[in-house]
Protein backbone atom coordinates (compact mmCIF):
# COMPACT_ATOMS: atom_id res chain seq x y z
CA UNK A 1 0.00 0.00 0.00
CA UNK A 2 1.62 3.76 -0.75
CA UNK A 3 1.39 5.77 1.95
CA UNK A 4 1.81 8.78 -0.78
CA UNK A 5 -0.74 7.78 -3.13
CA UNK A 6 -3.61 7.03 -0.13
CA UNK A 7 -3.01 10.68 1.44
CA UNK A 8 -3.71 12.37 -1.84
CA UNK A 9 -6.92 10.09 -2.86
CA UNK A 10 -10.38 11.44 -2.06
CA UNK A 11 -11.68 10.12 1.74
CA UNK A 12 -14.86 8.47 -0.27
CA UNK A 13 -12.81 5.91 -2.04
CA UNK A 14 -9.71 4.87 0.46
CA UNK A 15 -13.07 3.60 2.42
CA UNK A 16 -14.96 2.64 -0.33
CA UNK A 17 -11.56 -0.08 -1.53
CA UNK A 18 -11.03 -0.82 1.74
CA UNK A 19 -13.74 -0.20 4.31
CA UNK A 20 -11.12 -0.81 7.15
CA UNK A 21 -10.22 3.09 6.95
CA UNK A 22 -13.47 4.16 8.16
CA UNK A 23 -12.40 2.60 11.71
CA UNK A 24 -9.72 4.93 11.47
CA UNK A 25 -11.89 8.13 10.56
CA UNK A 26 -15.07 7.50 12.25
CA UNK A 27 -12.78 7.63 15.55
CA UNK A 28 -12.57 11.38 14.74
CA UNK A 29 -16.38 12.21 13.59
CA UNK A 30 -14.95 12.33 10.05
CA UNK A 31 -17.78 11.58 7.44
CA UNK A 32 -15.40 9.80 5.03
CA UNK A 33 -17.96 7.95 3.16
CA UNK A 34 -19.12 11.41 1.07
CA UNK A 35 -15.59 13.24 1.62
CA UNK A 36 -14.33 14.41 -2.05
CA UNK A 37 -11.19 15.67 -0.53
CA UNK A 38 -8.11 14.18 0.44
CA UNK A 39 -6.44 13.42 3.90
CA UNK A 40 -4.01 16.20 3.60
CA UNK A 41 -6.65 18.60 2.06
CA UNK A 42 -9.22 17.52 4.86
CA UNK A 43 -6.64 18.74 6.95
CA UNK A 44 -5.58 21.75 6.44
CA UNK A 45 -8.54 23.01 5.90
CA UNK A 46 -10.21 22.13 9.24
CA UNK A 47 -11.50 24.84 11.71
CA UNK A 48 -9.90 25.08 15.10
CA UNK A 49 -12.83 23.86 16.79
CA UNK A 50 -12.50 19.99 14.82
CA UNK A 51 -8.63 20.14 16.70
CA UNK A 52 -10.33 21.29 20.03
CA UNK A 53 -12.83 18.61 19.68
CA UNK A 54 -10.56 15.72 18.93
CA UNK A 55 -8.09 17.51 21.48
CA UNK A 56 -5.36 16.30 18.73
CA UNK A 57 -3.31 18.41 16.01
CA UNK A 58 -2.69 18.11 12.54
CA UNK A 59 0.38 16.66 12.78
CA UNK A 60 -1.08 14.47 15.73
CA UNK A 61 -3.34 13.33 13.38
CA UNK A 62 -1.20 12.67 10.26
CA UNK A 63 1.45 10.42 12.15
CA UNK A 64 -1.72 8.38 12.98
CA UNK A 65 -2.99 7.88 9.43
CA UNK A 66 0.63 7.37 8.68
CA UNK A 67 0.72 4.60 11.43
CA UNK A 68 -2.61 3.00 10.44
CA UNK A 69 -2.13 3.05 7.37
CA UNK A 70 1.65 0.83 8.08
CA UNK A 71 -0.25 -0.83 10.42
CA UNK A 72 -3.08 -2.79 7.77
CA UNK A 73 -0.12 -3.05 5.21
CA UNK A 74 1.74 -5.48 7.63
CA UNK A 75 -1.44 -7.33 8.48
CA UNK A 76 -2.06 -7.98 4.96
CA UNK A 77 1.39 -10.14 4.20
CA UNK A 78 0.97 -13.71 3.02
CA UNK A 79 3.96 -16.17 2.81
CA UNK A 80 3.41 -20.09 2.06
CA UNK A 81 4.90 -22.34 4.28
CA UNK A 82 6.33 -26.04 2.38
CA UNK A 83 7.54 -28.30 5.21
CA UNK A 84 7.96 -27.77 8.95
CA UNK A 85 10.56 -29.58 10.65
CA UNK A 86 11.58 -30.33 14.68
CA UNK A 87 14.63 -31.31 15.00
CA UNK A 88 15.47 -33.35 17.83
CA UNK A 89 16.97 -32.20 21.49
CA UNK A 90 17.45 -34.18 24.63
CA UNK A 91 14.56 -35.89 26.69
CA UNK A 92 13.81 -35.49 30.67
CA UNK A 93 16.82 -37.69 31.60
CA UNK A 94 18.89 -34.95 28.78
CA UNK A 95 19.75 -37.90 26.64
CA UNK A 96 19.38 -37.12 22.70
CA UNK A 97 15.56 -37.69 21.02
CA UNK A 98 15.63 -40.67 18.69
CA UNK A 99 14.13 -39.19 15.95
CA UNK A 100 13.22 -35.50 13.92
CA UNK A 101 9.82 -34.72 12.92
CA UNK A 102 8.80 -33.48 9.06
CA UNK A 103 5.39 -32.30 8.61
CA UNK A 104 3.74 -31.48 5.07
CA UNK A 105 0.61 -29.34 4.81
CA UNK A 106 -2.48 -31.02 4.35
CA UNK A 107 -0.91 -33.68 6.46
CA UNK A 108 -2.46 -34.70 9.75
CA UNK A 109 0.11 -35.45 12.28
CA UNK A 110 -1.02 -36.93 16.26
CA UNK A 111 1.63 -36.74 19.13
CA UNK A 112 0.62 -39.56 21.74
CA UNK A 113 2.25 -40.50 25.25
CA UNK A 114 1.20 -40.91 28.69
CA UNK A 115 -0.14 -38.09 30.93
CA UNK A 116 3.10 -35.94 31.88
CA UNK A 117 5.09 -37.24 28.98
CA UNK A 118 5.91 -34.22 26.84
CA UNK A 119 2.91 -34.06 24.77
CA UNK A 120 1.60 -30.42 25.31
CA UNK A 121 5.77 -29.24 25.29
CA UNK A 122 6.66 -30.18 21.79
CA UNK A 123 3.83 -28.14 20.91
CA UNK A 124 4.74 -25.60 23.10
CA UNK A 125 8.45 -25.50 21.15
CA UNK A 126 6.65 -25.17 17.83
CA UNK A 127 4.39 -22.31 19.00
CA UNK A 128 7.88 -20.59 20.56
CA UNK A 129 9.91 -21.86 17.41
CA UNK A 130 12.29 -22.83 19.68
CA UNK A 131 15.91 -22.34 18.63
CA UNK A 132 17.71 -24.44 21.13
CA UNK A 133 16.81 -22.06 23.44
CA UNK A 134 13.92 -24.52 25.34
CA UNK A 135 14.77 -27.45 27.91
CA UNK A 136 14.42 -29.80 25.09
CA UNK A 137 17.02 -27.84 22.91
CA UNK A 138 14.73 -28.75 20.04
CA UNK A 139 15.47 -26.51 16.77
CA UNK A 140 12.11 -25.46 15.01
CA UNK A 141 12.46 -25.45 10.95
CA UNK A 142 10.43 -23.71 8.28
CA UNK A 143 10.76 -24.19 4.93
CA UNK A 144 14.39 -25.52 6.16
CA UNK A 145 15.27 -22.44 7.73
CA UNK A 146 16.11 -22.11 11.54
CA UNK A 147 12.98 -19.61 12.98
CA UNK A 148 13.78 -16.95 14.83
CA UNK A 149 12.00 -13.59 16.63
CA UNK A 150 11.45 -12.17 13.29
CA UNK A 151 9.83 -15.35 11.05
CA UNK A 152 6.76 -14.64 12.41
CA UNK A 153 6.48 -11.55 12.18
CA UNK A 154 7.12 -12.07 8.54
CA UNK A 155 4.09 -13.84 8.63
CA UNK A 156 2.53 -11.29 10.29
CA UNK A 157 1.94 -13.35 13.44
CA UNK A 158 -0.22 -15.33 11.13
CA UNK A 159 1.78 -18.58 11.24
CA UNK A 160 0.38 -20.60 14.11
CA UNK A 161 -2.99 -21.06 15.30
CA UNK A 162 -4.04 -22.71 18.52
CA UNK A 163 -6.88 -24.87 19.81
CA UNK A 164 -7.41 -26.26 23.25
CA UNK A 165 -9.17 -27.31 25.75
CA UNK A 166 -8.76 -23.91 27.75
CA UNK A 167 -10.07 -21.55 25.35
CA UNK A 168 -12.65 -19.74 25.71
CA UNK A 169 -14.77 -16.85 24.16
CA UNK A 170 -14.63 -13.77 26.60
CA UNK A 171 -15.78 -10.75 23.92
CA UNK A 172 -18.93 -9.11 24.46
CA UNK A 173 -20.29 -9.57 20.82
CA UNK A 174 -22.75 -12.26 18.63
CA UNK A 175 -21.23 -14.60 17.08
CA UNK A 176 -21.90 -13.23 13.63
CA UNK A 177 -20.17 -9.81 14.78
CA UNK A 178 -17.30 -11.57 16.00
CA UNK A 179 -16.38 -13.19 12.82
CA UNK A 180 -17.33 -9.99 10.37
CA UNK A 181 -14.93 -8.51 12.89
CA UNK A 182 -11.80 -11.20 12.99
CA UNK A 183 -12.58 -11.62 8.72
CA UNK A 184 -11.99 -7.78 8.50
CA UNK A 185 -9.10 -7.52 10.52
CA UNK A 186 -7.83 -10.38 8.31
CA UNK A 187 -8.71 -8.11 5.35
CA UNK A 188 -10.58 -9.91 3.73
CA UNK A 189 -12.12 -9.22 0.28
CA UNK A 190 -15.09 -11.45 0.57
CA UNK A 191 -15.66 -10.91 4.36
CA UNK A 192 -19.52 -11.88 4.43
CA UNK A 193 -19.25 -14.96 3.06
CA UNK A 194 -16.54 -15.87 4.74
CA UNK A 195 -18.52 -15.82 8.07
CA UNK A 196 -21.61 -17.76 5.59
CA UNK A 197 -19.04 -20.46 5.59
CA UNK A 198 -17.97 -20.71 8.84
CA UNK A 199 -21.57 -20.16 10.44
CA UNK A 200 -22.22 -23.29 8.47
CA UNK A 201 -19.43 -25.07 8.84
CA UNK A 202 -19.09 -24.85 12.43
CA UNK A 203 -22.99 -26.03 12.98
CA UNK A 204 -21.67 -28.92 11.09
CA UNK A 205 -19.21 -29.65 13.53
CA UNK A 206 -21.04 -28.71 16.31
CA UNK A 207 -24.29 -31.12 16.25
CA UNK A 208 -26.29 -28.93 18.32
CA UNK A 209 -26.76 -25.91 16.05
CA UNK A 210 -27.04 -22.30 17.05
CA UNK A 211 -27.93 -18.58 15.96
CA UNK A 212 -26.06 -16.07 14.46
CA UNK A 213 -27.14 -13.47 16.81
CA UNK A 214 -25.76 -15.73 19.69
CA UNK A 215 -23.48 -14.01 22.06
CA UNK A 216 -20.21 -15.93 21.81
CA UNK A 217 -19.94 -16.04 25.68
CA UNK A 218 -23.09 -18.00 25.30
CA UNK A 219 -21.83 -21.02 23.37
CA UNK A 220 -21.39 -24.35 24.71
CA UNK A 221 -18.36 -25.78 25.10
CA UNK A 222 -18.83 -28.14 21.62
CA UNK A 223 -20.10 -25.30 19.99
CA UNK A 224 -17.27 -23.09 20.95
CA UNK A 225 -14.79 -25.81 20.34
CA UNK A 226 -16.72 -25.94 16.41
CA UNK A 227 -16.85 -22.05 15.51
CA UNK A 228 -13.05 -22.20 16.46
CA UNK A 229 -12.00 -24.61 14.12
CA UNK A 230 -14.31 -23.40 11.45
CA UNK A 231 -12.73 -20.23 12.28
CA UNK A 232 -8.97 -21.09 12.29
CA UNK A 233 -9.74 -22.90 8.89
CA UNK A 234 -11.65 -20.51 7.02
CA UNK A 235 -10.42 -16.84 8.34
CA UNK A 236 -7.51 -17.43 10.17
CA UNK A 237 -4.65 -18.39 7.63
CA UNK A 238 -2.66 -19.72 9.70
CA UNK A 239 -0.93 -22.36 7.84
CA UNK A 240 -0.02 -24.54 10.97
CA UNK A 241 -2.57 -25.33 13.10
CA UNK A 242 -1.39 -26.80 16.69
CA UNK A 243 -4.59 -28.74 18.94
CA UNK A 244 -3.88 -29.73 22.52
CA UNK A 245 -6.79 -32.17 23.49
CA UNK A 246 -10.00 -31.43 22.07
CA UNK A 247 -11.29 -35.31 22.39
CA UNK A 248 -14.11 -34.20 25.06
CA UNK A 249 -15.65 -31.15 23.23
CA UNK A 250 -18.35 -32.62 21.76
CA UNK A 251 -17.62 -31.75 17.81
CA UNK A 252 -17.52 -34.02 15.04
CA UNK A 253 -13.99 -35.19 14.87
CA UNK A 254 -13.62 -36.38 11.36
CA UNK A 255 -15.28 -33.27 9.74
CA UNK A 256 -13.43 -30.99 12.04
CA UNK A 257 -9.88 -32.85 10.56
CA UNK A 258 -11.33 -32.95 7.30
CA UNK A 259 -12.49 -29.43 7.23
CA UNK A 260 -8.54 -28.26 8.03
CA UNK A 261 -6.80 -30.87 5.50
CA UNK A 262 -8.86 -29.54 2.87
CA UNK A 263 -7.60 -26.01 3.89
CA UNK A 264 -3.95 -27.64 3.26
CA UNK A 265 -3.30 -26.54 6.92
CA UNK A 266 -0.05 -28.52 8.92
CA UNK A 267 -1.98 -30.01 11.61
CA UNK A 268 -0.57 -31.40 14.91
CA UNK A 269 -2.51 -32.76 17.49
CA UNK A 270 -1.73 -34.21 21.15
CA UNK A 271 -4.41 -36.71 21.98
CA UNK A 272 -4.98 -39.49 23.70
CA UNK A 273 -8.05 -40.36 21.60
CA UNK A 274 -7.68 -43.54 19.66
CA UNK A 275 -10.27 -43.03 17.14
CA UNK A 276 -8.31 -39.36 16.33
CA UNK A 277 -4.99 -41.05 16.45
CA UNK A 278 -6.05 -43.35 13.33
CA UNK A 279 -7.52 -40.30 11.35
CA UNK A 280 -4.07 -39.15 11.53
CA UNK A 281 -1.57 -39.64 8.85
CA UNK A 282 1.43 -40.61 11.20
CA UNK A 283 1.60 -40.61 14.38
CA UNK A 284 4.52 -39.06 16.85
CA UNK A 285 5.33 -41.28 20.15
CA UNK A 286 7.10 -38.74 22.92
CA UNK A 287 8.74 -41.01 26.02
CA UNK A 288 9.62 -39.87 28.86
CA UNK A 289 10.21 -36.01 27.04
CA UNK A 290 11.84 -37.31 24.08
CA UNK A 291 10.27 -37.82 20.29
CA UNK A 292 10.79 -41.83 20.51
CA UNK A 293 9.10 -43.02 17.31
CA UNK A 294 7.34 -42.11 14.07
CA UNK A 295 4.43 -44.69 12.80
CA UNK A 296 2.91 -43.82 9.69
CA UNK A 297 -0.51 -45.44 10.26
CA UNK A 298 -1.20 -48.51 8.16
CA UNK A 299 -4.01 -49.87 6.57
CA UNK A 300 -4.35 -52.41 8.87
CA UNK A 301 -4.81 -49.98 11.29
CA UNK A 302 -7.14 -47.91 9.03
CA UNK A 303 -9.19 -50.73 8.99
CA UNK A 304 -9.60 -51.00 12.92
CA UNK A 305 -11.45 -48.00 12.89
CA UNK A 306 -14.35 -48.75 11.54
CA UNK A 307 -14.32 -51.40 14.41
CA UNK A 308 -13.45 -48.50 16.84
CA UNK A 309 -15.91 -46.24 15.33
CA UNK A 310 -18.65 -48.72 15.93
CA UNK A 311 -17.40 -49.13 19.68
CA UNK A 312 -17.54 -45.41 19.95
CA UNK A 313 -20.98 -45.22 18.97
CA UNK A 314 -21.88 -47.12 21.29
CA UNK A 315 -20.86 -45.38 23.92
CA UNK A 316 -22.53 -42.50 22.58
CA UNK A 317 -25.94 -44.34 22.59
CA UNK A 318 -25.04 -45.22 26.64
CA UNK A 319 -24.30 -41.67 27.06
CA UNK A 320 -27.06 -39.91 25.48
CA UNK A 321 -29.28 -42.99 26.73
CA UNK A 322 -28.28 -41.59 30.42
CA UNK A 323 -27.70 -37.96 30.05
CA UNK A 324 -31.99 -37.99 28.71
CA UNK A 325 -33.11 -39.59 31.73
CA UNK A 326 -33.70 -43.12 30.77
CA UNK A 327 -33.22 -46.00 32.92
CA UNK A 328 -32.18 -49.96 32.29
CA UNK A 329 -34.77 -52.45 33.45
CA UNK A 330 -34.85 -56.07 33.15
CA UNK A 331 -36.49 -56.98 30.42
CA UNK B 1 26.54 2.49 34.55
CA UNK B 2 22.90 0.79 34.35
CA UNK B 3 20.75 -0.84 31.76
CA UNK B 4 17.23 0.43 32.56
CA UNK B 5 13.94 -0.95 31.56
CA UNK B 6 10.38 0.39 31.92
CA UNK B 7 7.41 -1.51 32.48
CA UNK B 8 3.78 -0.54 31.96
CA UNK B 9 0.69 -1.75 31.43
CA UNK B 10 -3.18 -0.85 33.01
CA UNK B 11 -3.53 -1.91 36.35
CA UNK B 12 -4.25 -6.18 36.62
CA UNK B 13 -2.95 -6.56 33.36
CA UNK B 14 -0.08 -9.19 34.38
CA UNK B 15 2.90 -6.60 35.08
CA UNK B 16 3.89 -8.57 38.04
CA UNK B 17 4.25 -11.92 36.83
CA UNK B 18 5.89 -10.86 33.50
CA UNK B 19 8.94 -9.64 35.29
CA UNK B 20 9.18 -11.78 37.60
CA UNK B 21 9.18 -15.00 34.70
CA UNK B 22 11.13 -12.84 32.58
CA UNK B 23 13.88 -12.00 35.63
CA UNK B 24 13.83 -16.26 36.35
CA UNK B 25 14.45 -17.34 32.41
CA UNK B 26 18.03 -15.49 32.81
CA UNK B 27 19.95 -17.85 35.25
CA UNK B 28 21.75 -15.66 38.07
CA UNK B 29 19.72 -12.50 36.91
CA UNK B 30 18.21 -12.44 39.70
CA UNK B 31 21.09 -11.36 42.39
CA UNK B 32 22.18 -8.83 39.38
CA UNK B 33 18.77 -6.72 39.21
CA UNK B 34 16.21 -4.62 40.90
CA UNK B 35 12.64 -3.77 40.88
CA UNK B 36 11.59 -0.25 41.61
CA UNK B 37 7.52 -0.60 41.62
CA UNK B 38 5.33 2.61 41.29
CA UNK B 39 2.05 2.77 42.42
CA UNK B 40 -1.46 4.28 44.43
CA UNK B 41 -1.76 2.87 47.24
CA UNK B 42 -0.61 -0.42 47.78
CA UNK B 43 2.47 -2.29 48.27
CA UNK B 44 1.47 -5.76 47.87
CA UNK B 45 3.58 -6.56 44.60
CA UNK B 46 6.54 -5.75 46.93
CA UNK B 47 5.98 -9.48 48.37
CA UNK B 48 5.34 -11.33 45.54
CA UNK B 49 9.00 -10.34 44.15
CA UNK B 50 10.35 -11.08 47.53
CA UNK B 51 9.04 -14.32 47.43
CA UNK B 52 11.03 -15.06 43.98
CA UNK B 53 14.64 -14.07 45.60
CA UNK B 54 14.17 -10.37 43.45
CA UNK B 55 14.87 -7.40 45.32
CA UNK B 56 12.10 -4.84 44.62
CA UNK B 57 11.05 -1.56 46.29
CA UNK B 58 7.88 0.22 46.07
CA UNK B 59 7.56 4.06 45.55
CA UNK B 60 3.62 4.83 46.59
CA UNK B 61 2.59 7.87 44.48
CA UNK B 62 -0.49 8.53 47.35
CA UNK B 63 -2.01 11.45 45.89
CA UNK B 64 -0.15 12.15 43.29
CA UNK B 65 -0.23 10.70 39.79
CA UNK B 66 2.45 7.33 39.90
CA UNK B 67 3.38 8.47 36.40
CA UNK B 68 4.48 12.17 37.62
CA UNK B 69 5.51 10.45 40.68
CA UNK B 70 7.81 8.30 38.39
CA UNK B 71 9.83 10.90 36.53
CA UNK B 72 10.44 12.75 40.02
CA UNK B 73 11.86 10.34 41.46
CA UNK B 74 13.92 8.02 38.50
CA UNK B 75 16.96 9.61 39.63
CA UNK B 76 16.74 8.55 43.05
CA UNK B 77 15.64 5.12 42.00
CA UNK B 78 19.19 4.79 39.76
CA UNK B 79 21.20 5.80 42.57
CA UNK B 80 19.47 2.98 44.97
CA UNK B 81 20.12 0.35 42.07
CA UNK B 82 24.04 1.53 41.74
CA UNK B 83 24.35 1.08 46.20
CA UNK B 84 22.82 -1.87 45.67
CA UNK B 85 25.34 -3.32 42.93
CA UNK B 86 22.80 -4.12 40.23
CA UNK B 87 23.75 -4.09 36.77
CA UNK B 88 19.64 -3.59 35.75
CA UNK B 89 16.94 -1.77 36.83
CA UNK B 90 13.91 -2.50 36.01
CA UNK B 91 10.48 -0.27 36.78
CA UNK B 92 7.11 -1.08 36.86
CA UNK B 93 4.01 1.33 36.99
CA UNK B 94 0.36 1.20 36.52
CA UNK B 95 -0.67 4.62 34.90
CA UNK B 96 -3.90 5.78 35.60
CA UNK B 97 -5.83 7.86 33.25
CA UNK B 98 -3.70 6.69 30.15
CA UNK B 99 -2.74 9.89 28.86
CA UNK B 100 0.66 9.74 29.18
CA UNK B 101 3.59 6.43 29.28
CA UNK B 102 6.47 6.17 31.57
CA UNK B 103 8.60 5.72 29.11
CA UNK B 104 12.23 6.85 28.13
CA UNK B 105 13.68 7.63 24.79
CA UNK B 106 16.73 5.08 24.06
CA UNK B 107 15.32 2.49 27.05
CA UNK B 108 13.75 -0.19 26.22
CA UNK B 109 9.93 0.12 26.71
CA UNK B 110 7.68 -2.34 27.15
CA UNK B 111 3.73 -2.22 27.35
CA UNK B 112 1.92 -5.26 29.00
CA UNK B 113 -1.94 -5.34 27.93
CA UNK B 114 -4.42 -7.89 29.34
CA UNK B 115 -5.75 -10.24 26.14
CA UNK B 116 -9.41 -10.67 28.72
CA UNK B 117 -9.76 -6.35 28.46
CA UNK B 118 -11.51 -6.43 25.58
CA UNK B 119 -10.11 -5.61 22.00
CA UNK B 120 -10.63 -1.64 22.14
CA UNK B 121 -7.77 -1.54 25.05
CA UNK B 122 -5.01 -0.91 22.91
CA UNK B 123 -7.04 1.71 21.68
CA UNK B 124 -7.96 3.15 24.99
CA UNK B 125 -4.45 2.75 26.90
CA UNK B 126 -2.85 5.23 24.60
CA UNK B 127 0.85 6.76 24.75
CA UNK B 128 1.57 3.34 26.74
CA UNK B 129 0.92 1.37 23.85
CA UNK B 130 1.94 3.63 21.24
CA UNK B 131 5.36 4.62 22.55
CA UNK B 132 6.66 1.09 23.69
CA UNK B 133 8.54 -1.57 21.93
CA UNK B 134 7.40 -3.84 22.62
CA UNK B 135 3.42 -4.98 23.67
CA UNK B 136 3.61 -7.90 25.90
CA UNK B 137 -0.12 -9.82 25.41
CA UNK B 138 -0.97 -11.87 28.96
CA UNK B 139 -3.93 -14.53 29.59
CA UNK B 140 -4.27 -15.10 25.33
CA UNK B 141 -3.99 -18.75 26.27
CA UNK B 142 -6.84 -18.30 27.61
CA UNK B 143 -8.95 -17.12 24.74
CA UNK B 144 -9.95 -18.38 21.25
CA UNK B 145 -7.20 -17.99 18.49
CA UNK B 146 -9.56 -15.27 16.58
CA UNK B 147 -9.49 -13.19 19.28
CA UNK B 148 -5.51 -12.78 20.24
CA UNK B 149 -5.46 -12.85 16.41
CA UNK B 150 -7.89 -9.83 16.35
CA UNK B 151 -5.98 -7.97 19.38
CA UNK B 152 -2.83 -8.21 17.82
CA UNK B 153 -4.24 -6.58 14.91
CA UNK B 154 -6.27 -3.84 16.90
CA UNK B 155 -2.16 -2.93 18.55
CA UNK B 156 -0.50 -2.99 15.03
CA UNK B 157 -3.18 -0.26 14.14
CA UNK B 158 -2.14 2.09 17.44
CA UNK B 159 1.89 0.94 17.14
CA UNK B 160 2.87 -0.68 13.86
CA UNK B 161 6.23 -0.84 14.76
CA UNK B 162 6.00 -2.59 18.06
CA UNK B 163 6.73 -6.16 18.80
CA UNK B 164 3.93 -8.17 20.09
CA UNK B 165 4.85 -11.31 21.92
CA UNK B 166 2.32 -13.59 23.35
CA UNK B 167 3.18 -14.36 27.11
CA UNK B 168 1.78 -16.76 29.55
CA UNK B 169 2.31 -15.21 32.51
CA UNK B 170 1.39 -18.93 34.99
CA UNK B 171 3.80 -21.29 32.92
CA UNK B 172 6.22 -18.23 31.98
CA UNK B 173 5.88 -19.34 28.35
CA UNK B 174 7.53 -16.66 26.19
CA UNK B 175 9.25 -14.82 29.19
CA UNK B 176 12.61 -15.68 28.11
CA UNK B 177 12.21 -14.44 24.68
CA UNK B 178 11.04 -10.92 26.02
CA UNK B 179 13.87 -11.22 28.10
CA UNK B 180 16.22 -11.86 25.50
CA UNK B 181 15.14 -8.65 23.42
CA UNK B 182 15.15 -6.56 26.46
CA UNK B 183 18.16 -7.38 28.09
CA UNK B 184 20.43 -8.36 25.81
CA UNK B 185 19.71 -6.29 23.71
CA UNK B 186 19.94 -2.82 26.31
CA UNK B 187 21.51 0.45 25.91
CA UNK B 188 23.31 1.54 28.64
CA UNK B 189 22.70 4.61 29.38
CA UNK B 190 23.45 8.32 31.09
CA UNK B 191 21.20 9.58 33.33
CA UNK B 192 21.94 12.82 31.92
CA UNK B 193 20.57 12.25 28.28
CA UNK B 194 17.30 10.37 29.51
CA UNK B 195 14.33 12.13 28.36
CA UNK B 196 10.89 11.42 27.95
CA UNK B 197 9.24 9.80 24.89
CA UNK B 198 6.21 11.88 25.20
CA UNK B 199 5.57 15.34 27.29
CA UNK B 200 3.20 13.95 29.98
CA UNK B 201 0.16 16.85 30.60
CA UNK B 202 0.30 18.56 33.87
CA UNK B 203 -1.87 18.84 36.51
CA UNK B 204 -3.53 22.02 35.67
CA UNK B 205 -6.86 21.79 36.86
CA UNK B 206 -8.07 22.03 40.24
CA UNK B 207 -9.07 18.97 40.68
CA UNK B 208 -5.84 17.35 39.99
CA UNK B 209 -4.71 19.79 43.05
CA UNK B 210 -7.64 18.34 45.47
CA UNK B 211 -10.29 19.87 45.11
CA UNK B 212 -13.62 17.84 45.91
CA UNK B 213 -16.52 19.81 45.24
CA UNK B 214 -18.57 20.05 42.58
CA UNK B 215 -19.68 22.51 40.58
CA UNK B 216 -18.64 25.16 38.23
CA UNK B 217 -17.49 27.77 41.03
CA UNK B 218 -14.40 25.03 42.17
CA UNK B 219 -13.16 25.03 38.59
CA UNK B 220 -10.01 26.96 38.36
CA UNK B 221 -7.62 26.24 35.19
CA UNK B 222 -7.80 24.14 32.12
CA UNK B 223 -11.01 22.55 32.25
CA UNK B 224 -12.87 21.45 28.59
CA UNK B 225 -16.33 21.24 29.00
CA UNK B 226 -18.24 18.20 27.35
CA UNK B 227 -20.75 18.67 24.45
CA UNK B 228 -23.97 17.31 24.87
N1 LIG C 1 12.43 -32.94 26.85
C1 LIG C 1 12.04 -32.35 28.00
N2 LIG C 1 12.97 -31.82 28.83
C2 LIG C 1 12.59 -31.22 29.97
N3 LIG C 1 11.31 -31.11 30.40
C3 LIG C 1 10.35 -31.63 29.63
C4 LIG C 1 10.66 -32.27 28.39
N4 LIG C 1 9.50 -32.68 27.83
C5 LIG C 1 8.52 -32.32 28.68
N5 LIG C 1 9.00 -31.70 29.76
C6 LIG C 1 8.21 -31.16 30.90
O1 LIG C 1 7.41 -32.20 31.45
C7 LIG C 1 6.18 -31.68 31.96
C8 LIG C 1 4.96 -32.45 31.44
O2 LIG C 1 4.87 -32.35 30.04
P1 LIG C 1 3.51 -32.05 29.24
O3 LIG C 1 2.63 -31.15 30.00
O4 LIG C 1 3.93 -31.64 27.88
O5 LIG C 1 2.87 -33.52 29.21
P2 LIG C 1 1.61 -34.04 28.33
O6 LIG C 1 2.11 -35.22 27.60
O7 LIG C 1 1.02 -32.94 27.56
O8 LIG C 1 0.63 -34.52 29.47
P3 LIG C 1 -1.00 -34.65 29.40
O9 LIG C 1 -1.31 -35.87 28.63
O10 LIG C 1 -1.38 -34.79 30.84
O11 LIG C 1 -1.51 -33.41 28.77
C9 LIG C 1 6.14 -30.22 31.54
O12 LIG C 1 6.51 -29.43 32.66
C10 LIG C 1 7.21 -30.12 30.45
O13 LIG C 1 7.78 -28.84 30.36
MG1 LIG D 1 -0.91 -31.89 27.67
Amino acid sequence: METEILLHKPLKEIVNENPLFSDFFSSFQIKAENEHKSFTEYISTQPDSFWDENASSKEEIANLFVDYISGIAASEQKTTIETLDILRGIDKSKNPENCNLHLNPGEITCIVGPTGSGKSRLLADIEWLANGDTPTKRKVLINGQPADEDTSALFGGKLIAQITQNMNFVLDMDVESFLMLHAQSRLLMNAEDAVKEVMKLANELSGEPFDPTTPVTFLSGGQSRALMIADVACIGQAPIVLIDEIENAGVNKKKALDLLVSKDKIVLMATHDPLLILLADKRVVIKNGGMDKIITTNTHEKGYYAELEKMDKAMQEAKDFFRYGNELKES
Amino acid sequence: MIDLITIAGPPSSGKTSVIIKMIDSIEGFKDKCGVIKFDCLSALDEEQYAKHGITAKTGLAGNLCPDHYFVSNFEECINWAKEKGFSTLITESAGLCNRCAPHLKNVPAICILDNLSGINTPLKTGPMVKLADVVVVTKSDLVSQAEKEVFRFKIQQVNPKCKVLFINGITGQGADKLARLVITENKKMEKEQMKLRFSMPTALCSYCLGETRVGEDFQIGLNRKIKL
